[in-house]
């Protein structure tokens, strides 16, 4: 059990405040144990869990992209988010929906992003979070930079940034937390670490025996925490967070979970991993590790699962039928916010876009496509 | 002779070089048990063992360094960047050290390297999965760029960039890694990678194109033969070198070309082509050349991504309009 009162801890024990079959840790404090917001942390992961199941079944049915579930790690974005103020501002991956959520953001906005509508990162809430960041590992240099910021502009803000395990391993990384390290910029790195990046083990990415190790080097603190006990991913992203808002520069938190799920919808994980060991992950994963220690202090019941069930599914319903009732694009949106404004040279390329796209409604364009 | 698909062709082909040369190994993501993203090297790490066929970490800039490394000392790499999208941290040891260690060391040292990636759109794939740079690295001296359109060409040509002794950047099209099958013999004959391909005759226009739009321009060219105008197709294939002469050929006989690309307008290989011809055979032009292109946007997600590739109606819109200038 890791002491979380610690400093710079170069042995990083990992945090563990509630255990896999849901007891609570003597090191759990008072406000760890805070029932009222343990409930809305369930909520929350539940809620993240239920909508990943149906974005799975309509991009098994067509009516959705391809598409990145946060299966068995809803406890990180969960517990990190929550510890989050609405004014800071998060630096995403691709794959961290359940902290968006917690934010504000609407599962229909999520649904266009996976769905191919660039409308799903013009979020409607937390409106200074930066959207989804695909090529691995390049948001953490801009998270540093948006500390940069915040820091220089005397704004009582501070940022936190996702990245996978995978994404420890690229050069971007190493490089933001280096310069994190050297400028103490109010920024809380939190590595998803899932054991997987796509079909490439953990110990095919690093020969580092943890990843919070990493921030030794660049000066930066590590820390490692259990990433599907949401108590203490939460404990320890607040610590975190606390830190970089009073000036104490960044940390590195390395959250051990487990990729459930797939890496994405075009990813079939039986290729390359053994279901067994998948199925052993099972007994780890955050949700009903919640529930055992909320049902063991009688705070939460059959009737509010299936209240909460019923809810969720209600709003993811009505989540999707926003996505699949946006209004349709047109081809403007390609030229659309490409520039504040639309260079006068550019015009005729959109009038070219739009007569094309008439021919096509109309149906009488030249052949197919 | 089995009928395989480009992507099988790209599997096949690798599977030969490597087979036949030792020095011949893959590096690059999920490549191994996975076969890769998609599928590109299918079986080639149970084939040939985990020190030929690498599953490396995730980082791109250090993949393509380490083949640079890998070719100085005599080995063949060929690395795959699992989508274009991830290719410009790359772009650092391509541009500084790949494309011109030979030069630098007055032919000390070489770099006989390729670097594969999937490109382009209309896979609906997610963001940053749709690029098509081309033009980017057709422009730094010192490399070869190679765009294969079909299965046969994609066996032929690959086994000649990874024979070649410099490094080659070999741009896969995604949307035909699965569009057809096309008979290809496992003979080891490589293609000429100093060589356009005329897929189609024709003596009134000549379209110029390459990669992910050739299906689309070979079918403008059935639909413009039933209104009666012939058009020849040429398939660019190796972008760099570029074999001009054959292009210029083409138009001195039509008079006219269109050239047809996927990446944005400005500054694409198109103004390339186009510019060598306006040097070379600006006489012999009944027509202004015309471009048909991406738009000069970023490439949009899956919704739109129909809007923006050329469409089989645009590039044929293109074609009356060189052949109504005269
Ligand atoms: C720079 C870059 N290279 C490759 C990819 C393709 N890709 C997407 S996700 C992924 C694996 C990422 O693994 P990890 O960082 O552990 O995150 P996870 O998906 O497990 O959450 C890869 C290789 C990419 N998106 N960006
Ligand atoms: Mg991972």
């Amino acid at each position: 059990m890791g002491n979380i009162e610690m400093g710079f801890d170069l042995h990083m024990d990992l945090v563990q405040l509630l255990s896999p079959s849901g007891e609570i840790s003597k090191a759990a404090s008072k406000s760890a144990k805070d029932i009222e917001r343990l409930v809305r942390f369930y909520r929350a992961m539940t809620r993240t869990r239920i909508f990943d199941n149906k974005a799975i079944s309509l991009q098994r049915t067509g009516q959705l992209g391809t598409f990145a579930s946060a299966l068995g790690q809803e406890a990180i974005g969960v517990g990190a988010a929550a510890a989050m103020e609405e004014r800071d501002v998060l630096v995403p991956s691709y794959r961290d929906h359940a902290a968006q959520f917690y934010r504000g953001m609407a599962m229909s906005e999520c649904l266009l992003y996976w769905g191919g509508d660039e409308r799903g990162s013009d979020f409607k809430n937390a409106r200074g979070d930066f959207p989804n960041c695909v090529p691995v590992a390049t948001q953490a240099p801009q998270a540093v930079g948006a500390a940069y910021a915040l820091m220089a502009r005397k704004e009582d803000r501070v940022v936190v940034t996702f990245i996978g395990d995978g994404g420890t391993s690229n050069g971007a990384f190493y490089e933001a937390l280096n310069m994190a390290g050297v400028w103490k910029t109010p920024v809380v790195f939190i590595i998803n670490n899932n054991g997987w990046a796509i079909s490439t083990p953990r110990e095919l990415e690093s020969a580092a025996e943890t990843l919070a190790q990493k921030g030794v080097a660049a000066g930066v603190e590590g820390r490692q925490v259990d990433g599907n006990d949401v108590i203490a991913v939460h404990e320890v992203v607040r610590r975190a967070i606390d830190k970089a808002r009073s000036g104490g520069g960044p940390t590195l938190i390395e959250a051990l979970t487990y990729r459930l799920g797939d890496h994405t919808t075009a990813d079939d994980a039986s290729r390359y991993r053994d279901p067994e060991v998948v199925r052993a992950q099972w007994t780890r994963e955050p949700i009903s590790r919640l529930r055992a220690y909320l049902v063991s202090e009688g705070a939460w019941s059959k009737e509010q699962e299936a209240e909460l069930h019923k809810e969720c599914a209600e709003e993811v319903d009505r989540e999707v039928a926003a996505y699949l009732n946006a209004s349709p694009l047109n081809c403007d949106a390609m030229f659309e916010h490409l520039y504040a404004k639309l260079p006068d040279t550019l015009q005729w390329q959109r009038e070219e876009a739009r007569r094309f796209a008439q021919r096509s409604a109309n149906g009488n364009g030249n052949g197919h496509g | 002779m089995a009928e395989i698909t480009l992507v099988e062709a790209v599997n096949l082909a690798l599977a030969r070089a490597m087979s036949e040369d030792k020095d011949v190994l893959l590096l690059g993501e999920d490549i191994g048990v996975n076969g890769g993203v998609f599928r590109a090297t299918n079986g080639l790490q149970a084939r040939f063992g985990r020190e030929r066929v690498i599953d490396t970490p995730l980082a791109e800039g250090g993949i393509a360094g380490v083949a640079v490394g890998m070719a100085a000392m005599g080995l063949k790499p060929v690395a795959e960047i699992q989508f274009s999208g991830f290719i410009y941290p790359a772009i650092d040891q391509i541009i500084n050290h790949a494309s011109r260690m030979r030069n630098r060391t007055r032919g000390r040292l070489a770099c006989p390297m390729v670097l594969r990636s999937p490109c382009g759109a209309g896979i609906h794939a997610p963001e940053h999965h749709s690029e098509s740079p081309e033009a980017m690295f057709a422009h730094m001296p010192g490399l070869r760029v190679v765009a294969p359109s079909s299965p046969a060409r994609a066996y032929g040509l690959l086994l000649a960039s990874v024979r070649d002794p410099d490094p080659v950047i070999f741009l896969e099209p995604t949307r035909l890694y699965r569009l057809f099958r096309q008979e290809v013999e496992d003979d080891g004959v490589e293609l000429p990678l100093d060589a356009c391909f005329i897929l189609r005759e024709g003596a009134d226009a000549t379209v110029v194109t390459w990669g992910a739009m050739v299906p689309e321009t070979l079918a403008a060219a059935e639909k413009l033969e039933e209104e009666g105008v012939m058009i020849e197709v040429i398939d660019v294939a190796t972008l760099k070198p570029l074999d001009v002469e054959t292009i210029l050929r083409s138009v001195e006989k039509t008079g006219r070309c269109v050239i047809v690309h996927e990446a944005p307008r400005t500054a694409g290989f198109g103004a390339e082509v186009a510019a060598e011809i306006a040097e070379r055979a600006l006489y012999s032009l009944l027509a202004p050349i015309k471009r048909v292109t991406g738009y000069d946007v970023v490439v949009p997600l899956a919704k739109l991504e129909k809007q923006y590739i050329p469409s089989v109606d645009r590039i044929i819109d293109g074609v009356r309009q060189v052949m109504e200038a005269s």
